[in-house]
């Protein structure tokens, strides 16, 4: 703990207390208290998608399709797969914590558009109420992907409803990246060029770019889908001389890059990670926002690579196959220049960097897994298999949810202005780690074995591997439950944190926790690059 | 930065054209040009859209970096056709998908 600790007098004005009551809350500009909103809301929707996880799990603890239907099963997965993408992971990182860090990391007051930012929000949650209510009236049975023509001519539940409220939560996304676009462009401080901008800023602009240029397509996708349900226009039918694989096209024209939207920001926690708890400067600067720029740009043109046996042409699926191994390149930047950072650092195991280190080894896996996928020959023989299943989750679990929950345990102390148990911190990060990995991996092998996805019931020889993971979801599900106790808890009873805690270099540790609402007491001017440890290091010896 | 004000004159002479090329749409529609049917309307199109984004949407007096934006929304449109296209225009080629 640093000695700035106790500079901290208790009574100071800050975002949190400035102002009290809900409407003080519903109708606040501050960047950091939409991103507490946010928090909300997220959380609550994480709640809920586990919630089908854990049913998931429990249906196929055994191989009979015994606790829930076929048909409930279909909807529960496509529920899960939904909340979990549109309601959790997208605005996961950039909106909770993009919203709350940015204009601070930039020495910002504010985002350039908070009423804009305000109505994201509002946004999300009206599409996010709409699936909601589409849920209660049976929800949709076509898994998160909307494929026609089931969706478009045969499902028979609620499609419309779930895939407006999908169309409408796109446009929350896409104001979120309008706001960083704009607000990285426009607001940094005097002499924080491009350059000193830390890695976290990077990734949210790579990011924000994928959000403006990728969701309208999706969203005009959905459209259609409803359009043709609605009105029989006959696009995706090849009765009127339309085509289903065109839905194809469309949704992943967007839902791969999308799946950078998810990964992307939490490789820009993970730089702020390994540099914070090595105390070194970041391995290769430049390739590490680049390799941002990269993946945004290549992640536009390996969509592909879902459909090597939708009938894609043969020649196409070659090209999709050829860049999709591209993609990888700039993703293994990354991982290789963290890995180099540690390297002779000052290493520390606080509870963010335990979270850091376990998304270094899983992300590897699904990389190396998605590489393994974007293979012709040996994606037709897993296509569809729990092995794809395994492979995403590896990223998107273990990459990026490891990655918000280890940047929430770094910035909580400056959110909240406290700090959580370090122990019980710890615990949980392993209980993750280990739970995840009884989870996940038995999939990979059960999927390479044959078992399809998106069943209820399966043959009997894949118990054994089934039975691991649905034991090892339960301790996952312990490994989340007990920072939501002990972050709650915190709130009150924590121990307050100072404006440092970790001895961390970057604007947002150089003011007070929790902040004042307007970031500032004067303009910050930046005169070092990011990560400078070791100037840092040399003023507090002296 | 200094805005630019657009006239009047110019706003009513855009509005004009895009009047004159919408008769013209319909009028090429009764027209059957074989296998131009599509470049034709479409030229129009991009004609018609070209003077509502540079001039209505201010595009045209703006920053570089506002052009840079409209600028790869465009290339963003090619490649989505482009890729897409490079399934449907080589189902042919080798038997299997099409078959
Ligand atoms: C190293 C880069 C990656 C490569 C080469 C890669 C490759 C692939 C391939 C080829 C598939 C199709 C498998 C099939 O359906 O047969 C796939 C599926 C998938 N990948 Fe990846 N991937 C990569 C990174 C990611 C990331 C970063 C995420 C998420 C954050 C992700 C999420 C997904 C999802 C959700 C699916 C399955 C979608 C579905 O059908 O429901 N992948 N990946
Ligand atoms: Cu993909």
């Amino acid at each position: 703990m640093s000695a700035e600790a106790t500079t901290n007098l208790p009574r100071r004005v800050n975002y949190l207390n400035v102002d009290h009551g809900v409407k003080s809350w519903l109708l606040t500009k501050d960047h950091k208290r939409i991103a507490i909103l946010y928090l909300v809301s997220i959380s609550f929707f994480f709640a809920i998608g586990g919630l089908m996880a854990s049913l998931i799990r429990l249906e196929l603890a055994t191989p009979a399709g015994d606790l829930v239907q076929a048909d409930v099963y279909n909807r529960l997965f496509t529920a899960h797969g939904v909340i979990m993408i549109f309601l959790f992971l997208i605005p996961s990182i950039p909106a909770v914590l993009g919203n709350f860090l940015i204009p601070i990391m930039i020495g910002a007051k504010d985002l350039a558009f908070p009423k804009l930012n305000l109505a994201s929000w509002y946004v999300y949650n009206l599409g996010a109420a709409l699936m909601m209510w589409a849920l209660l009236r049976g929800g949709a049975d076509t898994g998160w992907t909307f494929y026609t023509p089931y969706s478009s001519m045969y499902a028979n539940s609620e499609v419309i409803l779930t895939a407006l409220g999908a169309f409408i939560v796109g446009f929350s996304s896409i104001m979120t990246g309008l706001n960083f676009i704009v607000t990285i462009h426009r607001m940094r401080a005097p002499g924080l060029t491009w350059f000193r901008l830390p890695l976290f800023v990077w990734a949210h602009y790579a990011t924000s770019l994928i959000q403006v240029l990728g969701t309208p397509v999706v969203a005009i996708a959905i459209l259609l889908v409803a359009a043709e349900r609605l009105l029989h226009i006959g696009i995706f039918d090849p009765a009127v001389g339309g085509d289903p694989v065109l839905f194809q096209h469309l949704f992943w024209f967007y839902s791969h890059p999308a799946v950078y939207i998810m990964i992307l920001p939490s490789m820009g926690v993970m730089s702020e990670l390994v540099t914070a708890f090595s105390r070194k400067r970041i391995f290769g600067y430049r390739f590490v926002a680049f390799s941002s720029l990269a993946i945004a740009v290549l992640g536009f043109l390996v969509w592909g690579h879902h459909l090597f046996v939708s009938s894609q042409s043969i020649l196409a699926g070659v090209i999709f196959s050829v860049l999709t191994m591209l993609v990888a390149v700039p993703s293994a930047v990354k991982v290789f220049n963290w890995t180099a950072t540690l390297y002779k650092g000052s290493i520390s195991w606080e509870t963010p960097m335990l979270y850091a280190i376990g998304y270094v080894g899983l992300f590897v896996i699904g990389g190396l897994t998605g590489t393994m996928l974007a293979t012709l020959g040996f994606d037709i023989h897993v296509h569809d298999t729990y092995f794809v299943v395994a492979h995403f989750h590896y990223i998107m679990v273990g990459g990026a949810v490891m990655g918000y929950l280890g940047g929430l345990h770094f910035w909580w102390p400056k959110i909240t202005g406290r700090l959580y148990p370090a122990f019980w911190s710890k615990i949980s990060a392993l209980l993750i780690f280990v739970g995840f990995n009884l989870t996940f991996f038995p999939q990979f092998v059960v999927g390479y074995l044959g078992m399809p996805r998106r069943y209820h019931a399966y043959p009997e020889e894949f118990q054994v591997l089934n039975v691991l993971s649905s034991a090892g979801a339960t301790v996952l599900a312990v490994g989340y439950i007990l920072p939501t106790i002990y972050f709650i808890w915190s709130m009150r009873y924590g121990e307050r944190a100072g404006a440092n805690p970790w001895g961390a270099y970057g604007l947002e540790w150089q003011i007070p926790s929790p902040p004042p609402t307007h970031n500032f007491e004067e303009k910050p001017v930046v005169t070092t690059e990011a990560y400078d440890y070791y100037t840092l290091k040399e003023k507090r010896v002296a | 930065m200094t805005e630019h004000i657009t006239s009047v004159r110019t706003y009513l002479l855009v509005f004009i054209a895009l009047m004159i090329l919408t008769a013209v749409t319909v009028l090429v529609a009764f027209q059957d040009f074989g296998a131009w049917n599509d470049v034709v309307a479409l030229t129009i199109a991009v004609i018609k859209a070209s003077l509502v984004v540079l001039f209505f949407m201010h595009i045209y007096h703006s920053t570089r970096l506002s052009k840079l934006v409209v600028v790869s929304g465009l290339v963003w449109l090619v490649i989505l056709i482009g890729l897409t296209l490079s399934d449907y225009l080589s189902r042919g080629l080798v038997g299997l998908a099409s078959s």
